[in-house]
C-alpha cells in the first residue's frame, strides 16, 4: 500500500538504455523512499547510476532509455506510467532541479531576470503582473546582493557561486515539494561549497522541502543528509542515517568508499620526514617570488594583475611539497615558474643550488631531466595518435638517451612501475580509463628518473576510490625512489594524506607555511581553518569526536 | 568602444585596398602583354598597327607610363568612382554600373531573404522532428543542396516551370515574377550552407546543460527549441551572411547568364569573354567592397546578439 | 569486400593478443607494435557496412576510372559525330542520348571526366599546399606573422570566388588550366583557415606542453604531434572541396572559359545543351545529373569521415 506520508516512493524500478543494440541496464531493481522535508543523498561514482536515478525522477530520461521495470511515484503521481504531458505538468511545480555545473547551467544569452521569470511564469500557467517583484525577493532569497543588479547581467557577468544561487532561485521558482541537486559542490571552490549548501539547506528547511543531493563526495552526503544511499554498479547497496553508515558499514562497497575517502580513510602519515641536515641543498627553491599580469587597459580597473606575491619555499630531496588553494590563488602560477614555462616578476628560481630564473630555454632543456610534470587533465594529457608505448617513452627518445631493445625494456620497466599491464604499451589513449591514463602520464615523468616531479591537480578529475588508488601509488614510488614532489591541490584532505608540508596560498600570497601534521593540527590563519573546516566530511568527525 | 569601430573601419579599408591591388595585379600585370589584350578587346589587331599608332595606343590607354603611376593613377579614379571606359563598349564603366546594379541588386536581396528562410526553416524542421529516419533524411538535404551546380538548377528550373508548368517567365527582366526563379535558384546554395551550420549549431545546443534546466522548468519541446536553443545555435549564421555575399555575387553571374537578365553578373560573364580588363576590374572592386561593407556591419552588431562579446581588448 | 577481410585477417594475426599480468614470467612477455596502417584498417572497417558509403565511394571510383581511362567504360568515341542520330532521347544504344551532333552523351561525359577531375584535383593541389602552409606558418608562429597573413587571407575571402577566376582567366587566357588555377586560388582561404584553427587548437594542448617539458625541440613537436592531430578536419575540407572545385571548373567552362570545343568538359556540355532545353532536355539534364552524382558522393565520403573523427 502507497504510504502517502512518502513524497518519492520507488520500488524495484529498473532503467534500461538501449546503445548501438546493446542494452545497458543503468539501475537496477532499487527501492527506497523519501519523506516530505526529509534531506537524502545519493551517493556513487561514476556509472554507479545515480544521475539516471536523478533523471528518471524528473522524466527525463533521454530518448534511448526506458523504465524496464518497477514502480516509481512521486507525489502521488504514478511517474513510471505517466505520458509526456503529465510528467511535464510535475516538472518545476512539484519537483526542482538544481544542476550539475553552473557554468554552463544558464542560457549564456538571456538575462538572469528573464530565466528566473520563465520559471516562476510556467509555474503560474501565465504571466501575471508581480512577477519582477518575485524576481527580485527570490534572487535576494538565495543570497544575491544587489538583485536589480544582477536580474539585469548575464551569465557570464556573474562568478560561479552567484550562478549556483540563480540555479537554486530558478528549482524554487515553481514552489517545489522537491528539489534534486546533482552534484552541487563539484564546480566549485571548497569555500564557496560550503556556503552554498548551508543556505539551500536552510531554504528547504524553511519551506519543508524534501531534498535529494547526487553526489560522489560521500562526505558531503555524510555532513548533510538525513539519509544516505549507497550506489554502485546500478544497485542500492546500502542505506540508512550518515552515523551507521560511516561506523558501521554493512556492504563491502561501502567500507570500500570510505576507506578510499581522503576524508574519512586512514589518513596516512607520510613516512617519517628525512631529517634535513644542514649539508644538504633543496632540490628546488623559490625566493622572494612573484608575478605581476599587465592587463590591457579597462577603464575602472587596475592595469596589473599580481598572481603571485612574495612566495618563499624550499623543497628537499624525498620529501613532499603541497600547495593549496582555491582557483585563482596562483598555485597553478608557481609550478609554471618553477619549470621555467613563465618568468617571474621579481624573486629566483634555483634548481639543486643552480640560479636558473634567467635561462633561456635551450639553456633549461638539459636540466629538465631532473625535474617533470604531471598535467591535471588526464584526458587531455597524452597524444591520442600516440599508443602507451611511444608516448611514456617520449622523453627518452626526446633526449636520444635510448634505442631499439633498450628503449622497449624501459617501457616495459616503467609501465609495470604504475602497475599497469605491459600489454597495454599496444594501446591508444581512448582505449583507457581516466585513472589509467593518469598513470601512464607518471610513467612518462619518470622516464627521465627526475629527482623532483611537480604534480598539478593530479587526481582532481578522477573519481573517488581512484583518486586513492593514484595517491597510494604516488606514496610508494616515493618510498621507493627517493623523488621528491611538489603537489598542487584545491582539496586539503587529498594533501593531507601526501603531504611532509603544506603552504596554504590565496590570491597569490601565503597564508600559513609549515609543516602538514602543524598546518593541519594547528593552523594559525583564519583562511586555513576556513578551508579546514569547510572539507566535507569533518561534521560527523566533529560531532561524535572519532580521530 | 569608439576605438574599437575606428580599427575596424581601418581593417575593412585595409582589406579593400588589398582586395583592388590583388586585383590590379592579376589584371595588369599577370597577362603576358596588356597592350594586345586590350586592343583585341576593342576589337583591334595588334599586328596591323604602324610603331607610330602602337604608340598612340599605348599612350591611350595609358600604358606607357610606369607600373606603379598607373596603378596610383587608376586608384586615384576608382576612388573617385571613375573606372575608366569599357573598350568594347567604348562607354564609362561607372555608368555601365549603375545601370546594371539594380537588377543584381534586387535579385540578390531576395535571393538572400529566400536563402535565410529556407535555410533556417530547414533546419529548425530538422532539430524538432523526432522521428529518425524523417530526422535523418532532412539533414541530409543541405548537402545535396551543395553539391547541385547553381547553372544546372536554373536550367532545370527554366525546364519544368518554365517550359513544362508554365508558371513563370524563363528568361527577361521583366516584372516581380520573373525575378522568382533565378532567385531560388540563387538562394539554394546560400540556403543549404545555412541549414547546415544552424542544424549543427542545434545539435551541438541539444546537449548542452542549460538545455536540462529549460526543461526542468517544465516547458515543453516546442518551447525549449525556441527560446532556448534556436538563439544559442544561430549565433554562428551572423558571421556566414556576411561571408555568403561572395558566394552571392559569383553565383548571379551564373544565375543571370542563364536567365538572360541584365545585371553586372552578366556584364562580368560579357567583360571576361571580350577580355574587357577596366570593367572586369570594376566589378570584383565593387563586389569587394560589397562583402567588406556587409562583414564590417556584421562584426559591429555581433555584441548586440551575443552578450558574451564585449568589444573590449582580450587578456592574453 | 573479401579483399579487404582476407588482408585484415593476416594483419591482426600478427599481433599477439596474450595478455600478460603483473607478476608473471616477466621475460616470456611480447607485446607487437602495431603499425599505424592496421590500425587505420581496422577503423575503416564499419565504415564498409554502410550502403550510403559504399555506394558514394563506387561512384567515386567510377568517376576516377572514367578520368584515367575513359575507354573501358564505354567504346563510343567522344568526337564522332553521327548526324543522323542527333537529338535522340535516351534508349538502349545510347544510355543519356545523343547531342546535336550526334555525339553519344554517355561517352561525353565519361570523357568529360578526365577533365573535370584533373582540373579539380589540380585545383585542390594548388589549394592544399598554399593553404596549409599559409595555415601552418600563422598558427604556429603567431604575433605579427600571424596577424599579416590573416589579412591576406582576408583580402583573398573579400573576393568572391567566381570573379577571382574569372580575373585570372581574363588575365591568362581560356582553357582547363587557367580554370583550375584560378578554382585553386579561390578556395586557398578556406584551407588556411582551418589549417590554422587547428595548429591553435592543438598547440595550447597540455600533451605538446608535456612533450616540450620532456625535451622535444620544436620540430619534433610539430612534426609528430601537432600536424598529425591538426591534419582530420583538413582532410574533411579537401574532400568537400574536390566537389567544390568540380562544382566550379564546372561554372567556367559554363560560362565559355574552359576547355575549347569540341572538348567534353562537364560544363561544356551542359552549356551546350542550353540551346535545346525545349526540344531535348536531356542533353542538358544528365550531364548535370551526373555532376550532381558524384559531388554529392565526394560530400557523403568528407561527412562519414567526420563523423568517425568526432
Amino acid at each position: 500500500m502507497t504510504d502517502t506520508a512518502q513524497l518519492i516512493d520507488i520500488r524495484h524500478l529498473s532503467v534500461a538504455y538501449r546503445f548501438d543494440g546493446q542494452i545497458n541496464q543503468a539501475v537496477r531493481n532499487v527501492s527506497f523512499q523519501v519523506a516530505r522535508g526529509e534531506t537524502v543523498a545519493i551517493v556513487g561514482e561514476s556509472g554507479s547510476g545515480k544521475s539516471t536515478m536523478a533523471n528518471a525522477i524528473l522524466g527525463l530520461l533521454p530518448d534511448n532509455a526506458a523504465i524496464t521495470g518497477g514502480e516509481l511515484h512521486v507525489d502521488g503521481h504514478d511517474l513510471g506510467h505517466a505520458g509526456e504531458r503529465e510528467k511535464r505538468r510535475i516538472r518545476g511545480s512539484t519537483i526542482g532541479l538544481v544542476p550539475q555545473d553552473p557554468m554552463v547551467g544558464l542560457n549564456p544569452t538571456l538575462r538572469i531576470g528573464r530565466q528566473i521569470a520563465e520559471a516562476l511564469i510556467q509555474a503560474h500557467g501565465r504571466r501575471y503582473p508581480a512577477v519582477n517583484a518575485d524576481v527580485l525577493e527570490l534572487l535576494q532569497q538565495v543570497g544575491l546582493d544587489r538583485p536589480v543588479l544582477r536580474a539585469r547581467q548575464y551569465p557570464h557577468e556573474l562568478s560561479g557561486g552567484m550562478r549556483q544561487r540563480v540555479l537554486i532561485a530558478i528549482a524554487l521558482a515553481g514552489n517545489p515539494r522537491l528539489i534534486i541537486a546533482d552534484e552541487p559542490t563539484s564546480a566549485l571552490d571548497v569555500t564557496v561549497q560550503r556556503k552554498i549548501l548551508d543556505h539551500l539547506q536552510r531554504l528547504v528547511a524553511e519551506r519543508g522541502i524534501s531534498l535529494v543531493i547526487i553526489t560522489h563526495d560521500l562526505g558531503v552526503a555524510t555532513d548533510r543528509a538525513d539519509r544516505v544511499l549507497v550506489m554502485n554498479k546500478g544497485e542500492l547497496v546500502e542505506q540508512g542515517p550518515p552515523q551507521q553508515i560511516l561506523i558501521a558499514p554493512r556492504h563491502a562497497y561501502t567500507r570500500a568508499l570510505i576507506a578510499a575517502a581522503p576524508a574519512f580513510g586512514q589518513r596516512k602519515s607520510p613516512a617519517t620526514v628525512r631529517p634535513v641536515a644542514s649539508s644538504d641543498t633543496p632540490l628546488l627553491t623559490l625566493s622572494n617570488i612573484g608575478k605581476t599580469y599587465r592587463l590591457p587597459y579597462v577603464k575602472g580597473e587596475d592595469a596589473d594583475f599580481q598572481a603571485l606575491q612574495d612566495v618563499n619555499f624550499k623543497v628537499y630531496p624525498g620529501q613532499t611539497l603541497a600547495i593549496v588553494g582555491e582557483s585563482g590563488s596562483g598555485k597553478s602560477t608557481v609550478l609554471r615558474i618553477a619549470l621555467g614555462l613563465e618568468k617571474p616578476t621579481h624573486g629566483r628560481v634555483q634548481l639543486d643550488g643552480q640560479d636558473v630564473t634567467d635561462l633561456g630555454w635551450r639553456e633549461f632543456r638539459p636540466l629538465r631531466r631532473r625535474i617533470q610534470l604531471v598535467q591535471q587533465n588526464p584526458f587531455a594529457a597524452l597524444d591520442p595518435r600516440f599508443t602507451l608505448f611511444e608516448s611514456i617513452v617520449e622523453p627518452l627518445v626526446s633526449f636520444g638517451l635510448l634505442k631499439g631493445r633498450e628503449l622497449e625494456q624501459a617501457a616495459r620497466r616503467l609501465i609495470e612501475r604504475v602497475q599497469l599491464p605491459v600489454a597495454y604499451l599496444d594501446r591508444l589513449p581512448r582505449e583507457l580509463s581516466g585513472g589509467q591514463r593518469q598513470r601512464i602520464a607518471i610513467a612518462r615523468a619518470l622516464a627521465l628518473q627526475p629527482d623532483l616531479l611537480l604534480l598539478d591537480e593530479p587526481v582532481s578529475a578522477l573519481d573517488v576510490s581512484v583518486q586513492a588508488q593514484i595517491l597510494d601509488l604516488l606514496v610508494e614510488l616515493q618510498a621507493e625512489s627517493g623523488i621528491a614532489y611538489v603537489l598542487v591541490s584545491h582539496d586539503l584532505a587529498v594533501v593531507a594524506s601526501v603531504a611532509h608540508q603544506v603552504l596554504v596560498l590565496k590570491h597569490g600570497k601565503t597564508v600559513e607555511q609549515g609543516l602538514a601534521e602543524d598546518v593541519f593540527a594547528r593552523p594559525q590563519a583564519a583562511y586555513t581553518q576556513e578551508l579546514i573546516a569547510a572539507i566535507p566530511g569533518r561534521r560527523l568527525e566533529l560531532q561524535t569526536g572519532t580521530h | 568602444m569608439s576605438r574599437y569601430i575606428l580599427s575596424r573601419i581601418a581593417q575593412a579599408l585595409l582589406v579593400l585596398w588589398g582586395a583592388y591591388s590583388v586585383t590590379y595585379f592579376i589584371l595588369y600585370l599577370l597577362p603576358g602583354d596588356s597592350l594586345s589584350i586590350m586592343l583585341s578587346a576593342s576589337g583591334v589587331e595588334i599586328d596591323s598597327l604602324s610603331a607610330q599608332d602602337l604608340a598612340k595606343a599605348k599612350l591611350y590607354y595609358g600604358l606607357d607610363r610606369g607600373i606603379f603611376e598607373q596603378y596610383v593613377d587608376l586608384l586615384w579614379g576608382a576612388l573617385h568612382g571613375d573606372f575608366g571606359n569599357s573598350l568594347t563598349l567604348n562607354r564609362p564603366v561607372s555608368e555601365l554600373l549603375i545601370e546594371r546594379l539594380p537588377q543584381t541588386l534586387s535579385l540578390a536581396g531576395l535571393a538572400i531573404v529566400l536563402s535565410l528562410i529556407g535555410g533556417t526553416g530547414l533546419a529548425y524542421l530538422t532539430a524538432y522532428v523526432r522521428w529518425q529516419p524523417l530526422k535523418v533524411a532532412l539533414s541530409r538535404l543541405p548537402s545535396l543542396g551543395f553539391s547541385v551546380p547553381v547553372f544546372w538548377m536554373g536550367l532545370l528550373f527554366i525546364q519544368l516551370f518554365a517550359f513544362t508548368l508554365g508558371w513563370f517567365p524563363a528568361t527577361g527582366n521583366q516584372g516581380f515574377s520573373s525575378l522568382i526563379l533565378p532567385a531560388v535558384t540563387l538562394a539554394i546554395p546560400s540556403a543549404a550552407v545555412y541549414a547546415q551550420v544552424l542544424q549543427r549549431g542545434f545539435h551541438g545546443v541539444w546537449k548542452e546543460p542549460y538545455i536540462i534546466t529549460a526543461y526542468a522548468k517544465g516547458l515543453t519541446r516546442a518551447q525549449v527549441q525556441a527560446r532556448h536553443a534556436f538563439k544559442n545555435a544561430a549565433l554562428p549564421l551572423l558571421t556566414l551572411i556576411g561571408l555568403q555575399v561572395g558566394n552571392t555575387v559569383s553565383g548571379a553571374v551564373l544565375v543571370e547568364t542563364i536567365f538572360a537578365r541584365s545585371g553586372v553578373g552578366r556584364l562580368a560573364q560579357e567583360a571576361v569573354l571580350r577580355q574587357d580588363i577596366p570593367v572586369v576590374l570594376a566589378i570584383v572592386t565593387v563586389s569587394a567592397a560589397a562583402f567588406v561593407v556587409v562583414n564590417l556591419i556584421v562584426d559591429l552588431l555581433y555584441p548586440a546578439l551575443d552578450p558574451r562579446i564585449a568589444h573590449t581588448p582580450k587578456v592574453s | 569486400m573479401t579483399i579487404f577481410d582476407n588482408r585484415l585477417a593476416r594483419l591482426t594475426r600478427l599481433v599477439d593478443p596474450s595478455q600478460n599480468l603483473p607478476g608473471k614470467n616477466a621475460p616470456a612477455v611480447q607485446w607487437q607494435r602495431r603499425s599505424s596502417l592496421s590500425r587505420a584498417m581496422e577503423a575503416a572497417r564499419p565504415l564498409l557496412r554502410r550502403p550510403g558509403f559504399l555506394l558514394a565511394v563506387a561512384m567515386v571510383a567510377f568517376a576516377l576510372l572514367a578520368a584515367l581511362a575513359p575507354n573501358l567504360l564505354s567504346s563510343y568515341a567522344p568526337y564522332a559525330t553521327s548526324p543522323a542520330d542527333k537529338l535522340a532521347a535516351p534508349n538502349a544504344a545510347h544510355w543519356f542520348g545523343t547531342d546535336e551532333l550526334g555525339r553519344d552523351l554517355y561517352t561525353r561525359v565519361v570523357h568529360g571526366s578526365s577533365v573535370s577531375v584533373q582540373a579539380a584535383l589540380l585545383a585542390v593541389g594548388i589549394a592544399m599546399l598554399g593553404g596549409l602552409s599559409l595555415g601552418v606558418i600563422s598558427g604556429f608562429a603567431g604575433g605579427r606573422i600571424d596577424a599579416v597573413i590573416m589579412r591576406l587571407i582576408d583580402v583573398l575571402l573579400a573576393l568572391p570566388g567566381l570573379l577571382l577566376a574569372l580575373a585570372i582567366v581574363t588575365a591568362i587566357g581560356f582553357g582547363t588550366l587557367p580554370v583550375a588555377i584560378a578554382v585553386g586560388v579561390g578556395i586557398i582561404p578556406g584551407f588556411a583557415r582551418t589549417t590554422r584553427a587547428e595548429v591553435l587548437r592543438v598547440k595550447t594542448l597540455p600533451y605538446v606542453e608535456a612533450a616540450r617539458l620532456g625535451g622535444a625541440s620544436w620540430t619534433r613537436t610539430l612534426l609528430r604531434h601537432i600536424l598529425p592531430n591538426a591534419w582530420g578536419p583538413v582532410a574533411v575540407l579537401a574532400t568537400l572541396d574536390f566537389g567544390a572545385a568540380i562544382l566550379a571548373t564546372a561554372g567556367l567552362s559554363f560560362l565559355g572559359f574552359g576547355a575549347e570545343p569540341p572538348a567534353a568538359e562537364w560544363g561544356t556540355l551542359i552549356a551546350n545543351g542550353r540551346h535545346f532545353l525545349i526540344t531535348a532536355p536531356w542533353v542538358s539534364l544528365l550531364p548535370g545529373l551526373f555532376v550532381v552524382g558524384v559531388v554529392f558522393s565526394f560530400n557523403h565520403i568528407a561527412r562519414t569521415l567526420e563523423e568517425t573523427q568526432r
